[in-house]
């Protein structure tokens, strides 16, 4: 498992723009913002843990169709199907990569495109613990997605489609930590609601996800 | 005999149809029955007026909307476990059901929640809800359609629908949350159900029997030409094959 | 361990493509399957190595014993043959024999990105992972395409002097003669009839 994590960040790495298209969509849409809703600082203060959660959903779907394509397309996935390693593993090993490429340089730039939306000082904390917390529960739902479609030949709008009412959970708890963090509110309930969203799955999906690709490869 | 031989499709086709002309024709009877006795034979409600009478088209589709998708489900798991090829047709063909359920479920709500709430459209928790069915709906049906191979459609649709059912019952229970969070002690509540008198209740439960014996006659309808289907493509894959041999 | 296969049908697309299939392969033989294109040798492969469910029919020892090598190669443009190689011991829990590079003819091309590799020395890169995953049954799609006659020999001489040498066998549809003493096993007598049972259209007609 570990072996197949390093065998992807190193093409992830070799390939380049695996951090920087998730990362520059990211801030594309957090300057869109302002545009769209005017320029003032209170308005953007109450709405910017919510436009961040968002924009970083948006952009970790962005990469998610890459996740089992690749390897598809070449038949790695056969031959991985076909080795030791169980598929649970192989999904749950894509989903670790998946987060460390597209969901962990989230975490990180976060807080920094929060300063553009003039986030609460007391939110940034908050806002960056909901995303650490959060955005593994996006890549494991997105791993899923990714294999549903992956024998599909035009399955990036789709798996869109099917993974987006997924994310709504994560979203409306992980917005709300941050919101609240904001507004100097208990963060404890929504906060344990994230975290219980991201072990379940943690523990379900990569077995759903095992089953799809079963089938797929049949 | 068992009821699993209805899931022999030629056995499933010869039972059910001399039956689905009757659950149409019972299914119009309650709706007719039952709507007029609702629109017409039952007072207005001291407060909300005569509007209270799009309850007799609101609630009995947004018990169907919920309960396609459970039966959807239950279809889902039978595929899953006993690969009887009827069971998922008869998921693929509750869906479209579901969503038109759904939607008047929503259409419904917004033209009672104008003159009510003086807004087309609330962040209720309970419209929430439905608006998320409504986008699992839609990824069901989507999937079915991208998918050529009929087996692996069936297989990966009801494994989405499986999932599906536990992130729409999370949402479910996240967005009462939320919305709860937005503004405390939500003052507008649609539970409607507990406080409704005798005279609405009656012609309510006709309406309700109604849409369920629609809801059965569609799915069925609908279930027998997907077999349909199925088998024409059936017939021409045999016949592909023996004219490669010839 | 004995490969057996005993009776065994295959599906391809809801059809069963081959039925009544029964042979053994014996560590340290290899069978050769011929037969026209269509007839289902890759799906007969496929099922061997677990990818899909056969139809009926029994097979015995395969499971944790097989590698499978289909036509693409899986490998990765931006990985060096080292790296590729390393990465599928790694996945299978093997180390990479010292002597494999010089077996395929890669010595030279060790630290070459395989985006760079002609489809030929590709191909060598292909088959020269079954040389590092360890498994005892190796089940081979065509394994000698888009090779020319020297990598061909070389191929043979890997399965037979280190893998069937070694007590391994092989099920190996292929075209060429590979050189190997080795049965063949034709298989248009098992074309499955028109009408036979069990794929999944049937209940439909």
């Amino acid at each position: 498992m570990i072996a197949l994590i390093a065998r992807d960040l190193r093409l992830a790495i070799r390939a380049g723009g695996g951090f920087g298209l998730g990362l520059a969509f990211f801030l594309i849409v957090i300057v869109l913002v302002p545009f769209g809703v005017g320029p003032e600082a209170l308005q953007l203060r109450e709405i910017a843990p919510g436009i961040l959660w968002v924009a970083a959903l948006l952009s970790a779907l962005l990469s998610l169709d890459r996740i089992f394509a690749l390897d598809y397309e070449d038949g790695s996935l056969q031959l991985l199907a076909t080795a030791p390693l169980p598929l649970e593993s192989v999904s749950l090993a894509k989903a670790v990569s998946h987060w460390i490429t597209a969901g962990l340089p989230l975490v990180i730039a976060g807080p920094a495109l929060g300063f553009l939306l003039n986030l609460a000082p007391a939110a940034y904390p908050w806002l960056i613990l909901s995303l650490l917390i959060g955005t593994p529960a996006l890549s494991l739902i997105g791993t899923f997605g990714a294999a549903l479609t992956v024998g599909l030949r035009r399955g990036g709008l789709l798996l869109s489609l099917l993974v987006l009412p997924l994310y709504v959970p994560t979203l409306i708890f992980g917005a709300e930590v941050a919101r609240r963090g904001g507004e100097g509110l208990a963060v404890q309930g929504p906060l344990l609601l994230l975290a219980g969203v991201t072990m379940g799955t943690v523990a379900l999906m990569p077995f759903a996800a095992a089953m799809v690709l079963k089938v797929n490869l049949r | 005999m068992s009821i699993w031989d209805y899931a022999n499709p030629k056995k499933f086709i010869a039972t059910t149809t001399p039956l689905v002309p009757w659950f149409f024709g019972l299914a119009g009877v309650s709706l007719v029955v039952g709507l007029i006795w609702g629109f017409f034979f039952t007072p207005d409600d001291f407060r909300q007026g005569s509007t209270v009478k799009i309850i007799y088209l609101h609630v009995p589709s947004a018990l169907m909307a919920i309960n396609a998708w459970l039966m959807m489900l239950v279809a889902s798991l039978i595929w899953l476990i006993r690969r009887h090829h009827v069971s998922a047709l008869a998921a693929k063909a509750a869906a479209p059901v579901g969503i038109a359920m759904t939607l008047i479920a929503l259409f419904t709500g917004a033209i009672w929640g104008e003159p009510m709430w003086g807004t087309w459209w609330a962040w209720d928790p309970r419209l929430t809800s439905f608006l998320i069915l409504f986008l699992f709906y839609l990824g069901y049906v989507a999937l079915w359609q991208a998918i050529s191979d009929p087996d692996t459609a069936a297989d990966l649709t009801s494994i989405l629908c499986m999932v599906g059912s536990v992130f729409a019952l999370l949402s479910r229970y996240a967005v009462n949350f939320w919305n709860q969070g937005l503004h405390q002690g939500a003052s507008l509540s649609l539970d409607k159900e507990e406080n409704v008198a005798d005279v609405f209740y009656q012609p309510l439960l006709l309406c309700i029997a109604g849409f369920v014996l629609l809801f059965l006659a569609l799915v069925l309808l609908r279930t027998r030409t997907e077999i349909g289907r199925r088998r024409i493509r059936a017939l021409e894959m045999r016949a592909r094959r023996q004219e490669v041999r010839a | 361990m004995t490969l057996r296969v005993r009776d065994l049908s295959v599906a391809r697309g809801g059809w069963t493509v081959l039925e009544g299939l029964s042979f053994d392969v014996a560590p340290g033989t290899a069978l050769i399957l011929r037969g026209p294109n269509g007839i289902g040798k890759t799906t007969l492969l496929r099922t061997l190595a677990g990818l899909q469910p056969p139809v009926s029919g029994e097979i015995e020892g395969a499971g944790d014993d097989v590698a499978y090598a289909s036509h693409s190669d899986g490998i990765k443009d931006a990985l060096t043959v080292e790296e590729s190689l390393a990465f599928w011991a790694r996945v299978y829990g093997q180390d990479v024999p010292a002597d494999i590079y010089d077996a395929f003819d890669l010595g030279d091309l060790r630290h070459r990105m395989a985006g760079t590799l002609s489809s030929g020395q590709k191909r060598r890169l292909g088959l020269a992972r079954l040389g590092v995953v360890g498994r005892r049954i190796l089940l081979l799609d065509e394994p000698t395409i888009s090779l020319d006659r020297q990598s061909v020999n070389l191929f043979a001489d890997f399965l037979r002097d280190r893998h069937l040498g070694q007590g391994g066998s092989a099920v190996i549809a292929t075209h060429i003669e590979l050189g190997l003493d080795a049965p063949v096993l034709e298989l248009a007598p098992f074309a499955a009839q028109a009408g036979a049972a069990g794929g999944s259209d049937e209940a439909f007609l």
